[in-house]
């Protein structure tokens, strides 16, 4: 865990996802995707079909957001991440994939982090509830599918200098962990 | 009686949902301002300057604290002298949660079926707890509810014998079990006794007291006090990634019980601890 903040970019490389500790900050540049649990669930569907996804998710990093409306001549409305764990069931079909990087918030499974280690992706952390902050860090928003989900629709988001934390990396250190070991009491 | 127009009360709703999603209560700035200062983890004191920060955004903005602006519950106390014309109450709540969404770019999170889950496009139905007071004014608490932390909240029917170190245990290990999920630093709303329904009830309303506030019988005052600084002693922090600020306060709210029962109910709510109110 270093002091500084990290500045990285997408689509992430192996690479990048070795040099990422747990703990370390990080401020992400480029293209990322949103979904959540319904996007998730048409997703997995489709690999299991067999069938293209409606983006290529080699090196990609997903932000588990559903964005608030965005007001008149804002790129996006408030955009704080959603709890990850109900992505547990997706995630590591996502990660085999060619996912490289997840950003939520919340501790994620260890079915999860099975994948991590054995495809080298990390799970990154944006602040809960700190979703106005964020949105400053969006540049630009675009559906690309599943509109009809509402907030819920797979949007491409470019991004500059996203706000993040690394909670658990393919190493299968873990945040949650070793953040709560150091500061407990009896 | 006193006639009040469904239309006033739809305005006032309106501008409740709008005003509860973009401006944190002063209560909880200064909770959070107290806990920054004494923070020990240089993450989790990092960690709640953002969160300051972001309030502070969403108020001069005026845009939403949280994009998870929540289920619009309604707490409303009725006088009994008031007679409602050109509508019905419900309706008045719907419209005005309605028009508060759309009007405010606030985000529609309803789905009008739990299993079939299509969004109802518009952020209604509300849940509407109503009570009947004396007098002939209405007033109207709006406090969007964030799907994160109300998942990590539970009702247990516990035993008479379980007594006071049984709520504790339970209290204590329903947040360690949260870990960073509610969006800590949370409030925790714990309601103790009624029935089931109404131990749940109480815990979601023990929410809306003024952080910082002392409850009135010392007994569960000291009580609050116990359990907040064990639930800062789990070194959870704020959003679960280690430091000493997990909660940023306790309330209890307690109701006679059947000699059979001990109902104890959790609720959380994260930093987000929206709630505004108006009077009719």
């Amino acid at each position: 865990m270093t002091e500084e903040t990290k500045r990285i970019t997408t689509p992430f490389s192996d690479e990048i996802v070795e040099s990422l500790i747990a703990g370390d900050r990080v401020f992400i540049t480029g293209e990322v995707y949103t979904a959540r649990d319904a996007a998730h669930k048409r997703l997995v569907e489709l690999l299991d079909k067999g069938e293209k996804l409606p983006f290529d998710p080699h090196g990609q990093v997903i932000y588990f957001v559903g964005p608030a409306p965005a007001k008149p001549g804002k790129p996006i409305g408030s955009a704080g991440p959603t709890t990850s764990y109900r992505m547990n069931p997706y995630a590591p079909r996502m990660i085999e994939a060619g996912l490289k990087g997840m950003i939520g918030k919340g501790e994620m499974g260890s079915e999860v982090v099975e994948a991590m280690k054995k495809h080298k992706a990390v799970y990154m952390v944006a602040i809960g509830g700190a979703a106005a902050l964020i949105a400053r860090s969006i540049k630009k928003s675009e559906i690309i599918a599943y509109e009809d989900l509402g907030a819920e629709a797979i949007r491409k988001l470019y991004v500059e200098d996203f706000p993040a934390i690394v909670a658990q990396d393919y190493r299968g250190e873990n945040m949650y962990i070793k953040g709560v070991q150091t500061y407990k009491r009896e | 009686m006193r006639n009040i127009e469904a239309n006033v009360i739809s305005d006032t709703v309106r501008r409740l949902c709008m005003e509860a999603n973009y401006h944190l209560g002063d209560d909880v700035l200064e909770a959070l301002n107290k806990f920054e200062a004494v923070e020990e983890s240089p993450l989790g004191k990092n960690i709640l300057k953002q969160i300051i920060q972001n309030a502070e955004i969403a108020h001069s903005e005026e845009v939403a604290m949280c994009q998870d602006t929540g289920f619009a519950v309604a707490f409303v106390e009725l006088g009994q002298e008031v007679h409602i014309t050109g509508g019905g109450l419900n309706d008045a709540i719907n419209d005005g949660i309605h028009r508060g969404y759309a009007d405010g770019y606030l985000r529609k999170s309803i789905v009008e079926d739990p299993l079939r889950r299509k969004n109802t496009g518009d952020n209604t139905p509300g849940v509407i707890h109503l009570e009947m007071v004396p007098g002939d004014k209405i007033k109207v608490i709006i406090a969007p509810k964030g799907g994160g932390s109300e998942n990590m909240s539970e009702v247990k029917m516990m035993k008479p014998a379980d007594g006071v170190e049984g709520l504790k245990a339970f209290v204590i290990d329903r947040v360690r079990r949260s870990g960073g999920n509610p969006c800590p630093p949370v409030i925790v709303g714990v309601g103790v006794g009624g029935t089931f329904e109404k131990c749940a009830y109480l815990a979601k309303k023990a929410l809306l007291r003024r952080i910082g506030s002392t409850h009135p019988d010392p007994f569960y005052a000291e009580m609050e006090k116990e359990l907040l600084v064990k639930i800062n002693n789990l070194g959870i922090g704020p959003q679960g990634l280690g430091g000493r600020t997990m909660a940023l306060a306790v309330h209890i709210a307690e109701h006679p019980c059947h000699i059979a029962s001990f109902p104890v109910a959790v609720n959380l709510n994260c930093h987000a601890a929206r709630h505004k109110e108006a009077v009719i």
